[in-house]
């Protein structure tokens, strides 16, 4: 039986359909209108990037309250595995399920190019399929993706392996704290980062790497179907 | 009861916004003006003010980002 992966839908999202294209690359999917109260039984979680709530008051702030979030947080509480992408990554922080916050980028710039990242812990769900240390080329387009934590926090994450994702060195576009691209929870089932994996699953496109992260869903098996 | 919150970035954390502004005076003849920072202000009308605390904090401010203040008019 192939895992199901549901990907939510806010009003303002708008890569839902790259990120729902992305987990059909590799296994089953579907959308999640954010007005549900339940997650359809699926077995993992993409909260997808875009404008939720048209990123008013800050990015991520309203779309937390939306009925599905509770589902979402339920899900991730029993260890269900949920990635969270660019405004889905702010929408995870502001919800309190990631550690820190995302800030207007320190050139106040929109940004929109290819990085590299690097992967600091590959035992995450979404990082089974990658090695420690490896290198993706991932495209980042953002306002907000400075991410901010104390330097207690940001000491204790380091500690715990809960650095998900570093941008390469030179390669920090936003000014985001230890160059953090993107961090996990406690558990290690949430993880959310700021570049757009979605985006890049095709050669065709510039680069494929960001398709592992997809597909270590179905690597990561002892974590994935924990929540059911 | 008309109330007004303001929402400023924490202290030591980055505020490119004020930066650029502060960096813009001089060339507009402002001379002798530091510390620049850009927050929000929230205007509201509220029946009950004691609830205001718990609304900034589960809402209209990250308090890991960005300090508030309440301020309440009387009528």
């Amino acid at each position: 039986m192939s895992l199901r992966v549901g990907v939510v839908r806010f009003p303002g999202s708008c890569d839902e359909t790259d990120a729902l294209d992305a987990c059909a690359m590799v296994t089953d999917a579907e959308l999640l209108w954010h007005g549900r109260t339940d997650l359809d039984g699926v077995d993992a979680v993409v909260v997808p990037g875009g404008f939720s709530y048209g990123d008013y008051l800050r990015p991520g702030a309203i779309a937390r309250f939306s009925p599905v979030m509770k589902a979402v947080a339920d899900f991730a509480a029993e260890g269900g595995p949920v990635l969270g992408i660019c405004n889905g990554f702010q929408v995870l922080c502001e919800a309190g399920l990631l550690p820190g916050a995302l800030l207007t980028n320190s050139g106040l710039r929109f940004l929109c190019k290819q990085v590299d990242i690097i992967v600091e812990n590959p035992s995450t769900p979404w990082t089974a399929a990658c090695e420690a240390g490896e290198r993706l080329s991932i495209p980042v387009k953002h306002m907000s993706g400075r991410w901010h934590a104390d330097e207690a926090t940001v000491a204790q994450l380091e500690a715990d392996g809960r650095i998900a994702f570093r941008y390469a060195p030179g390669d920090n576009p936003n000014g985001s704290t230890a160059d953090v691209a993107g961090v996990c929870n406690e558990a290690g089932n949430v993880v959310g980062l700021m570049p757009h994996p979605e985006h890049a699953v095709d050669v065709l496109t510039g680069s494929a790497d960001g398709l592992k992260l997809f597909a270590s869903i179905l690597k990561g098996g002892d974590r994935v179907g924990a929540a059911n | 009861m008309k109330a007004r919150v303001l929402i400023r970035p924490k202290q030591g954390i980055l505020d490119p916004q004020g930066q650029t502004v502060e960096r813009a005076l001089p060339a507009l003849g402002f001379e002798g003006i530091t510390d620049v920072h850009i927050g929000r202000l929230v205007e509201l009308e509220v029946s009950d003010p004691s609830q205001l605390e718990a609304l900034c904090e589960k809402l209209l401010a990250n308090t890991l980002i960005e300090d508030f203040e309440i301020q309440l008019e009387e009528d």
